[in-house]
């Protein structure tokens, strides 16, 4: 499903590459977390995946088409069989839930009936009926992640590429996501979540990928968060801990909305 | 896309876009009225052209007693001489298409006749006219053959040529018509200057909207379809509102006030108008189209 042979990503400028030599593969099916350090390259990863950077050097294949020589009118098309949803859930703030995800159907041209159809039920998949009508301010922040993530299954994508989904949640409602997420993988998604979320990781004991510095530093099935990964401390005690680092302005999602 | 779904986008974009929608009505309408302007006067000119070039005569005047003309030295034309300009010009069919022969009493009559209105009537006096030749030419550009041949003659006073003053004023339409057409380029520059900013404008401030029509897979021409489609309707809008005032100046202005006060001559009507319409409308909306695509190749990442 998503494949990676030696892939180097070096961005204009910098003096060293956020991604390096990164081999790994992911098969249909799976569920995977990307684990890794702040500015260990998650974000990078993701991007390549959807075509929104191309890789320096190397291979990227995602569903079926290599994407370092995928031509610019072919990316709609792929983007199209992937969910993306983000820390920052970026929803239309005058549109309602409903509208929010009919966004993305409106858009890639499909009909009305099939609309009407589609998103009520996607609504009730991420837990959301009867909150159609609400505007994303009427809504909590784990509420609006859900809207996120229904917008990003509503058009039935094979995989679905989370960046930091719960960056912005308190550990109960992360919980809830991820187990939203897992339950989209049962359905036979594709899942690959990147998180600094350690709790969520612990539990839930799926393949872990590691980055560190741009390389891939671990890849194991039922792995763990491990103890490498940071260099800001991070304080286990303290379920606050995550979204301290999370706070800091991200250059990976703001770079990636331009 | 739907058509649904896209008029809908646009109702909104144009709504919450308003101030910008209506300064580009504003601009592209002041530009093409002033275009407008211009063009109807050079089809003005082209119509007087048509109608006063078939009208030109050339006039022949000869001496009277007292004759203010320098070259009649104060006498008389004797018969004689005047039976020979005829002569002439009888020889000269063509270019000469007709010859007409006004006396002076002839000349003063038809001059009270024209200006019954104005107190010049009252105050002219035959003294000041003189009889006339009048020629009529196959060819208006032919009248310097008959200012050769009889200017200086015996008993010629003045050779007259309609024409050089028709052209004058002619020159002067033109003049005046290209001006407001330069004039028309320059807010033609500001309107696509304006258009351009004002997609840059809306591109930055829908930049999560289209990040999310690229995220779910819109085809680009999804994502550009409305800031295209916002420019050529406001573009549009105000063209037609242009040729509203175009059709407002040359029915009332014209049609209710000039032809009236100005009956002896040709202008131009309701139908100049709307040969002239499909071209600035038309214009209007490839520059419109033109304008958009460059400005959102450079601003809107897809
Ligand atoms: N658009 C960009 N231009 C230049 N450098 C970038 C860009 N985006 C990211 N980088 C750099 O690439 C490296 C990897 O960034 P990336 O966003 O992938 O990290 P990350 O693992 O997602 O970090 P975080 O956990 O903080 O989100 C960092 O050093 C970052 O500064
Ligand atoms: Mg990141």
């Amino acid at each position: 499903m998503i494949l990676f042979d030696a892939v180097t990503k070096t961005y204009p400028k910098a003096t060293r590459p956020a991604l390096s030599e990164v081999s790994l593969e992911v098969e249909r099916g799976e569920f995977v977390f990307i684990v890794g350090s702040s500015g260990s390259g998650k974000s990078t990863l993701l991007r390549l995946a959807i075509r929104e950077e191309r890789a320096t050097s190397g291979a990227v294949l995602v569903a079926g088409r290599e994407l370092r020589t995928l031509p610019d009118r072919r990316v709609p098309m792929l983007r199209r069989e992937i969910g993306t949803v983000f820390q920052d859930f970026r929803l239309l703030p005058n549109k309602s839930v409903f509208q929010n995800v009919a966004f993305a159907l409106q858009v890639i041209g499909k009909s009305r009936a099939l609309i009407r159809q589609t998103v009520p039920e996607t609504l009730r998949v991420v837990g959301l009926e009867g909150k159609e009508k609400r505007l994303p301010h009427q809504l909590s922040g784990g509420e609006q992640q859900r809207v996120a993530i229904a917008r990003a299954i509503v058009n039935k994508p094979t995989i679905l590429l989370a960046d930091e989904p719960t960056g912005n949640l308190d550990p109960a409602t992360s919980r809830a996501i991820v187990e939203l997420l897992d339950r989209i993988n049962r359905s036979g998604t594709t899942v690959v979540v990147a998180t600094h979320d350690h709790e969520m990781v612990n539990e839930f004991r799926r393949r872990v990928i590691e980055l560190d510095a741009g390389k891939l530093v671990r890849d194991e099935a039922d792995g763990d968060y491990g103890k490498t990964t940071s260099a800001i401390p991070v304080v286990r005690i303290d379920e606050g801990d995550s979204d301290a680092e999370d706070g800091t302005p991200d250059a990976g999602s703001a770079g990636g909305e331009r | 896309m739907r058509a649904g779904f896209v008029l809908g986008e646009l109702g909104t974009g144009l709504r919450r876009n308003l101030s910008m929608a209506v300064s580009v009505i504003l601009v592209t309408m002041i530009s093409m009225y002033l275009l407008g302007l211009g063009l109807l006067a050079q089809r003005q000119v082209d119509t007087m052209k048509d109608y006063w070039y078939d009208r030109v005569q050339v006039s022949i005047f000869l001496c009277v007693e007292g004759s203010q003309y320098a070259a009649c030295s104060g006498k008389a034309t004797t018969p004689t001489q005047r039976e020979q300009i005829k002569a002439q010009l009888e020889q000269m069919k063509p270019p000469v298409k007709e010859i007409f022969y006004e006396s002076q009493a002839d000349a003063f009559k038809r001059f009270k006749e024209q200006f019954k209105n104005s107190p010049l009537a009252e105050q002219a006096t035959e003294r000041a006219f003189a009889d006339s030749f009048r020629v009529s030419l196959t060819d208006a550009g032919k009248y310097d053959v008959i200012v050769s041949s009889f200017s200086g003659a015996p008993g010629v006073g003045r050779v007259q040529d309609q024409k050089q003053l028709l052209d004058r004023f002619f020159a002067f339409m033109n003049a005046v018509s290209w001006g407001a057409i330069a004039l028309s380029a320059l807010m033609v520059l500001c309107a696509v200057l304006l258009m351009a900013t004002t997609i840059r404008q809306t591109a930055f401030s829908r930049r999560r909207e289209t990040g999310i029509m690229r995220l779910v897979g819109a085809s680009n021409a999804t994502i550009q379809l409305p800031f295209v489609l916002e420019t050529l309707v406001s573009a549009l809008v105000g063209a037609s509102l242009a040729m509203g005032l175009l059709w407002a100046t040359v029915s009332y202005g014209i049609g209710g006030y000039l032809s009236k006060a100005l009956m002896d001559t040709a202008f131009i009507g309701m139908t100049d108008v709307f040969a002239v319409a499909p071209w600035v409308v038309g214009g209007v909306a490839i520059v419109a189209v033109l304008t958009s695509w460059f400005t959102l190749r450079r601003y809107l990442r897809v």
